[in-house]
Parts: C-alpha cells; sequence; structure tokens
C-alpha cells in the first residue's frame, strides 16, 4: 500500500517520489519531543522527507506529519524503533489514497511589469493569492495538495523563484470512506505493544 | 557538605504525609526511598548539593566513589546482579558527562538504572552557566527515557516514572536531571499511585504476553525441528527465566548455546549446553547454530559478533524470535515466527503449548543423528590451550582456569573488555544466573572494577572476582580506593600481558603483525603491587604456574579489603578461535593445533 503516485502534469520533481510515505504521530506535547524524534531519525540513519508538527485536538497531545524516505531503512523498521520513544502515543501510516494531505507554499517571484499579468493569470488559475508588491517582485501563495504545489512551483520557476518556502505536508484520513488509517500499533502481525 | 552555615542545609530526611511542605530535595530523596532504594553510587557537587543534606538522615546507603564513570558502572554492576535498578546521583555539567558512558553501556546491555543528576538553576538553564550542560539532549541517545524536571512538585512523578521505565519492558537507563532552585523549593508532598503513573504515560505498555497464535506456531515448529538450537541472550536474565529455559530444555532435550550476555543463565556442566557463540565462541557452538534448521532465539538480538556476516548466517534455519522488544523482530534477521513479550511467560507459553501437543498424541521429530554430530564436533573440538613452557610467562586461561577451580560457589565474575573477557567467558563454568557481569553491547573498558564494587555491594557475601587487564585497569583502578573504604573488598585478577592484547591480535592477525600503539609496557610501569597497596588492597604479584594457586588461595581467605593479583602473562597468545569481524561463521579460524580437521565441521 501508500505507494505514492504522483502524476503531475508537469513532472513532480520536488514531490516525494514512490519511496516516501506518511506517517501521522501523536506524541505528548513535552518539552524536547521533537529532539527525540528527530534525534531517532538521525542516529538510525532515517531520513526525513519532510515534518510538520502543531498542537493536536487533545491538549497536551501534538501531531508530527513526518513524510518518510524508506529506501533508507524498511518503514516498519522505522515505525518500531518510533514506537520506542516514551512520548510517542501512536502511529498511524496514512495511504495517500485514502487521505486529506495539505500543504502550504510561499513564493516571491521575478515580475517585471511586461511579464506581471501572466503570473497574475497563473495565480487566478491556481486560485492562489498575491500577498505582497513591489516594483520588480510579486510574493504569492498557495494552500492545497501537495501535487497542486508542485506543479504551481515548477510553473513559477519558468519566471525566476528568488525565494521559496513550504510547510512540509500535514494529513489526516478520509472521512467519507470511514477513518481507514492503518494504525501499525494494533496490527497482529506486527504484535503490538511498546517496547522499551 | 553539611556546612552548618551554607544556606542549603537543614532540610533533612522527612517521612512526609500527603499535603506536607517539604523541600524538592527532600522530595527526591523519599521519593528514592519509596521506590525501594538501598544504595546510591554517587558523587557530590555543587548543583546536587541540596539532595545531600536530606541524603545523611535517610537510610539509604551511600557510596562515595572516585569518578561519576565508577558511579555508572556500580549500579550496572548492582543492578544485573540484584535484579533491581541501580542508582546513581551526580552533579551537573562534568559530572554529567562523565555518566555518558555507564548510561550507554547500560543501554546497550539493557541494565535498570536510574540516574539523578544535578542541573543550574531553572534561571540559568541556557546561559552557559558554571558547570552547565545540555543533560538532557546529551543522554538522550544513550538513555531508555530522561526528564528535565522544573518545579519541585514534578518530582516524585519523574522519579516514579523514571524506575518505572527503567524496570520494565525492555529495561534500561532512565535519567532525571533536576535543577538546583527545584530542589532548594518548597513542594506539596504527593505519591503518585501506580494509576496515576500509568495515565502519565499513554504511550508506554509494554506487551508481556505472547500472541497465542504464534505460540502455537513455536510449539509446533520445535517439535518439527530436526537440527534445533536455543540461542539464549541476556533477555533470559533480564526476565528471570532461567527456570523457565530450564523446564524447555528438559522437556524438548534441544542443545543451547548461551551468548556472552547470556553465561551463567543455564548451567555450563549441563549436557545440552554448548556455551559460547560467536566472533569468540567455541567450535560446536557457532557451527551448530550455522548449520541449525530452526533458531529459538530467546531473549537474543543477533548481534553481529553472534552472526558474523549477516548473509550467510544460519542459511538453513528457521527462526523463532522472542523479544520483549518489537524493533529487535526482524531488525537483523526475519524471524519466521515472532514473538513479542516477556521471556518467562513466552517460555512457559510455548512448554505448555508443546506439553499439550504432546498430549495430544504429536512427536518430537527425530534428532538423534544431529546429537550425535554434536558431540562429534564437541569430541574433536574442544576448547583448548598450548600449557606454557617452564619458566616462560603464564598463560591466560591457565589463570582463569586456576581462579575457577579455588573459587567458592556463588561465585560472581566481573569482567573488562578484550581478550581476557573472552577467556573469562570461555573458560570460567558459570553455573548460576547473575554471576556474570560484562560489558557486550558497548564494549567498555575499565568496566570491571567498578562493575564488580557494585555486584559486591548487592551481594555483600559472595566472593566477588574482577577480571581485568593491564590496559583495562588503568582506566578505573581508582575505584579500589571507593572499595577499600566503603569495605566493598572485591578480588582482581589482572591479567598483565603489556599489551592491549585484542588490539594487538588483530594486529597481528590482519595487519601483518605491525604493531601501531598497542604496546602499554605494563610491567615496567606503573607497579601494579605498589598501586594496589597505596589503595588499601593487597598486591600479589604471580610470575610462574607453581604461584598461581597459592596467591589464589591466599587471596580468597582475604575478606577485609581488596585484593589485587597481577598475574605476567604471555604476550603473543591469541583467542581462539575466532570469526574475524564482517566473514561468515563457516570462515571460523581454530586454533592452530585444531586447524587440520576443520573440515570435520562441515
Amino acid at each position: 500500500m501508500t505507494v505514492h503516485n504522483n502524476p503531475g502534469p508537469l513532472g513532480t520533481q520536488t514531490g516525494p517520489p514512490v519511496n516516501h510515505h506518511i506517517l501521522s504521530v501523536l506524541v505528548q506535547n513535552r518539552p524536547g519531543v521533537l529532539a527525540r524524534v528527530a534525534g531517532l531519525f538521525a542516529r538510525r540513519g532515517y531520513n526525513i522527507f519532510s515534518l510538520a508538527v502543531a498542537p493536536a485536538e487533545d491538549e497536551g497531545q501534538s501531531r508530527i506529519t513526518i513524510v518518510v524516505d524508506v529506501d533508507s531503512a524498511p518503514l516498519e523498521q522505522i515505525v518500531k524503533q518510533l514506537f520506542k520513544l516514551i512520548d510517542v502515543i501512536k502511529i498511524s501510516e496514512l495511504d495517500p489514497r485514502r487521505s486529506v494531505e495539505r500543504e502550504l507554499l510561499i513564493a516571491t517571484v521575478k515580475a517585471p511589469a511586461d511579464i506581471r499579468s501572466e503570473i497574475q493569470s497563473l495565480v487566478d488559475i491556481f486560485e492562489a493569492k498575491i500577498i505582497a508588491v513591489s516594483a520588480d517582485v510579486l510574493t504569492v501563495s498557495l494552500e492545497g495538495h501537495p501535487d497542486k504545489l508542485d506543479d504551481f512551483e515548477d510553473l513559477l520557476d519558468g519566471y525566476g523563484i528568488v525565494e521559496l518556502q513550504r510547510t512540509g505536508r500535514v494529513a489526516l484520513p478520509k472521512l467519507d470512506r470511514g477513518v481507514r488509517l492503518r494504525a501499525l500499533s494494533t496490527n497482529p502481525n506486527h504484535q503490538t505493544g511498546k517496547a522499551g | 557538605m553539611s556546612n552548618p552555615t551554607d544556606t542549603d542545609s537543614g532540610t533533612g530526611a522527612v517521612h512526609p504525609q500527603p499535603g506536607d511542605r517539604i523541600t524538592g530535595a527532600q522530595a527526591l530523596i523519599r521519593a528514592l526511598e519509596l521506590e525501594g532504594t538501598e544504595v546510591i553510587f554517587g558523587y557530590p557537587g555543587g548543583c546536587i548539593l541540596p539532595a545531600y543534606d536530606p541524603l545523611l538522615d535517610s537510610s539509604i546507603r551511600h557510596v562515595l566513589v572516585r569518578h561519576e564513570q565508577g558511579a555508572g558502572h556500580m549500579a550496572e554492576g548492582y543492578a544485573h546482579t540484584s535484579g533491581k535498578p541501580g542508582v546513581t546521583m551526580v552533579t551537573s555539567g562534568p559530572a554529567a558527562t562523565n555518566l555518558v558512558t555507564p548510561l550507554m553501556d547500560a543501554y546497550m546491555d539493557s541494565v535498570p538504572m536510574v540516574a539523578i543528576t544535578g542541573q543550574v538553576g531553572t534561571a540559568a538553564i541556557g546561559s552557559d552557566a558554571f558547570q552547565e550542560c545540555d543533560t538532557v539532549g546529551i543522554t538522550r541517545s544513550c538513555t531508555k527515557h530522561n526528564e528535565l524536571v522544573m518545579t519541585a512538585d514534578d518530582l516524585p512523578m519523574a522519579v516514579r516514572q523514571a524506575f518505572h521505565i527503567a524496570t520494565t519492558g525492555r529495561p534500561g537507563p532512565t535519567l532525571v536531571d533536576v535543577p538546583k532552585d527545584v530542589l532548594q523549593n518548597q513542594m506539596t508532598w504527593h505519591w503518585p499511585s501506580d494509576d496515576e503513573v500509568l495515565a502519565s504515560l499513554p504511550g508506554y505498555r509494554p506487551n508481556m504476553k505472547g500472541h497465542p497464535r504464534m505460540v502455537k506456531e513455536a510449539a509446533k515448529m520445535i517439535l518439527q525441528a530436526e537440527r534445533p538450537v536455543i540461542y539464549a541472550g541476556g533477555g533470559i536474565l533480564k526476565a528471570r527465566a532461567a527456570e523457565a529455559l530450564a523446564e524447555l530444555v528438559e522437556l524438548t532435550n534441544i542443545h543451547v548455546v548461551t551468548t556472552l550476555m547470556a553465561r551463567g543463565a543455564f548451567p555450563d556442566s549441563h549436557e545440552l549446553n554448548l556455551g559460547m557463540p560467536g566472533m569468540h565462541g567455541n567450535a560446536t557452538a557457532v557451527t551448530s547454530m550455522q548449520k541449525s534448521d530452526l533458531l529459538i532465539a530467546l531473549g537474543s538480538r543477533f548481534d553481529d559478533r553472534i552472526t558474523g556476516k549477516v548473509d550467510a548466517f544460519a542459511p538453513d534455519a528457521k527462526v523463532i524470535h522472542v523479544d520483549i522488544d518489537p524493533a529487535e523482530q526482524g531488525k537483523v534477521r526475519k524471524p519466521d515466527v515472532p514473538i513479542v513479550g516477556d521471556c518467562k511467560l513466552v517460555i512457559e507459553d510455548i512448554v505448555a503449548e508443546i506439553k499439550a501437543l504432546l498430549d495430544k498424541g504429536a512427536t518430537q521429530a527425530d534428532t538423534s543423528a544431529w546429537k550425535s554430530k554434536i558431540s562429534g564436533w564437541q569430541e574433536q573440538f574442544p576448547m583448548m590451550y598450548e600449557p606454557s613452557e617452564p619458566g616462560s610467562a603464564l598463560k591466560p586461561q591457565f589463570c582463569i582456569e586456576q581462579l575457577r577451580d579455588a573459587a567458592p560457589a556463588g561465585t560472581i565474575v566481573a569482567s573488562g573488555v578484550g581478550q581476557h573477557q573472552m577467556y573469562a567467558s570461555q573458560y570460567w563454568h558459570f553455573e548460576e544466573p547473575y554471576t556474570w557481569v560484562n560489558s557486550g553491547g558497548l564494549g567498555t573498558m575499565g568496566f570491571s572494577i567498578p562493575a564488580a564494587i557494585g555486584a559486591k555491594a548487592a551481594n555483600p557475601d559472595a566472593c566477588v572476582w574482577a577480571v581485568d587487564g593491564d590496559g583495562c585497569f588503568q582506566m578505573t583502578a581508582q575505584e579500589l580506593v571507593t572499595a577499600t573504604l566503603e569495605n566493598l573488598p572485591i578480588k582482581v585478577a589482572l591479567l598483565n600481558n603489556s599489551y592491549l592484547g585484542m588490539v594487538r591480535q588483530w594486529q597481528e592477525m590482519f595487519y601483518d603483525e605491525r604493531y601501531s600503539e598497542v604496546f602499554l609496557d605494563s610491567a615496567a610501569v606503573p607497579d601494579f603491587v605498589m598501586w594496589a597497596e597505596s589503595m588499601g588492597c593487597v598486591g600479589i604479584r604471580v610470575e610462574s604456574p607453581e604461584e598461581a594457586a597459592p596467591a589464589i588461595e591466599k587471596a580468597n581467605t582475604i575478606n577485609d579489603r581488596p585484593v589485587v593479583i597481577e598475574f605476567r602473562t604471555e604476550a603473543a597468545e591469541g583467542v581462539f578461535p575466532m570469526v574475524p569481524a564482517g566473514q561468515s561463521n563457516d570462515d571460523i579460524i581454530l586454533h592452530p593445533t585444531q586447524h587440520d580437521r576443520k573440515d570435520a565441521l562441515q
């Protein structure tokens, strides 16, 4: 599962290639918890493609959405090692086909007067926003599916991106098909249980 | 420390009632008492000072070490031989960094240990204050869990969590970092209940019971195997599962190998014990694993020192892997039957399942051909060394045998790291669990003396030998001062070959005998006997075989202070058999006198 097909019309240079998986990690919101997660990835030699952290619905808990590169280690081993962290409460692997993903992009792009209208129409097509304007450049923002952001970024790149920042993806299971998140911790083949 | 004008003083130990106002320091010491702490191995200093005042009035014994690393290894030796968590308490900054090695050692070998470190005041954290370091940051990757406590009211819960996490699931070290003002401030006493502790750790629920379907599968597989081997690891000891293991062996008549971490988990005198496998394991133990059709891995983790080249390890074997840590399943070798759970409970379940199958008329496969093959290997490839020529230096193996044969029952052996460690593991006869303490995963030189002191603190009536090398001894020997002054009279067998013997052996075998920085010249300097005596020990030097037994006999009669016997041993002696690092276990290098019959291992 979770083979991440990324069929953007304009290629997917910045999007995650097929060997990336999304982990949604519910943690106790305590000092140092991000350092524990990041430190684990570093010392075990696992690669993080992107990472987003924010408080979750329950007070005292945060959700970390990690896109991991499973070429660096088997996903199962990454999940098990993550689960050994005392502050990690639950780990779900999100299948991209059954989850909603969002990301935010802001970019400052070259926009001399003669091509400014082209960029303006690109912004309109993507339902992006212009959030700052100066004589030579525009700063635009786009929120949406990461694939859409990839396409937008590719197109902007043709005009010359001065600065770019993306947030990394956040994700939740889709509601219309039930909560189809696969909680690895409850899979009998993985023999539940936190170790220590 | 107890200077009456010191503003930190006047906070003696108390037995507070819920709601009582006491200092954080009093709460810390009371919490340690309530967790059953009998001994703290520690060293005071600036930031931890407030905690040392109520300690004066506490029932807890404090062993004042000479270096914080020693305190950590003592806590490990105490923990491993008693089954209780070892406790160490030191100050901030350099004291905390000195604890890093024992914390990592305990993490690698799954030793339950709780470390309390002082920290600079909360207002000074992050300011590069005197003796400040980021202790929780530094120790994050060498503890099972750690916490910086920011208010005194949180101390009891932090201590309870630290003990709970250290001793349950896969055991390991935990650390509680306590700023000085948190120790000084008043708090309202509250002792969290077990339920409160569990509720505070929603992400920590170790799985104890094995999955019934997997247990059934394992039982079936065990009865079907024609060439089975039980691969017993240190988890057997952590889970107090030695009796359960013995029951499984008696029921199935399957041979057992006991890894370096599991020596003593099954009696060496038992005919089904093949001894130690791995890089310096005996030929039969190594080869039986290699040729087996079923490896029953119990609390073992397929360490590279056991498997050799992983791709070539036990190629025909199916694997049943019992481990309480789910992350060990499939980390190195994919198991056919993974069972996550406590070794003792799982083995008991497997035994019950096998009995049920036998009752229903199942039969065990015929293993007689395999057994005769194994006994053939045992006959042809016994552990051996060549005795020393008259007048030449002692053989280290001879020294171990002499120590072993004179040791009273229940003797505990702690070892450093290197050739002497391997000789001790190979040539001692371990009959009881928890009589062997060593640094397996991290390979910490200097481990033996402090670990032996910790073992002695836990077992004051036991004879405790530290088997050490001349390199190791010079790393932590100062703890013999601790042993003398704290009345923890251990005995040290120092095998002095003047070299970093194991490194020398690798240079001899793999670097064309180009010896680089391995000659310690320790027959010339230091004078170990004088050094031992200057630390309050009895020092004895043994230079010839006939001196060994009388010296050991003398050492065994001294119980009022530590003894150091320096054995002058042969530098050119090597540890055999040996599987060179990264090579297949099929490429085992036997003792030179056995090598011509190596084909018989096929």
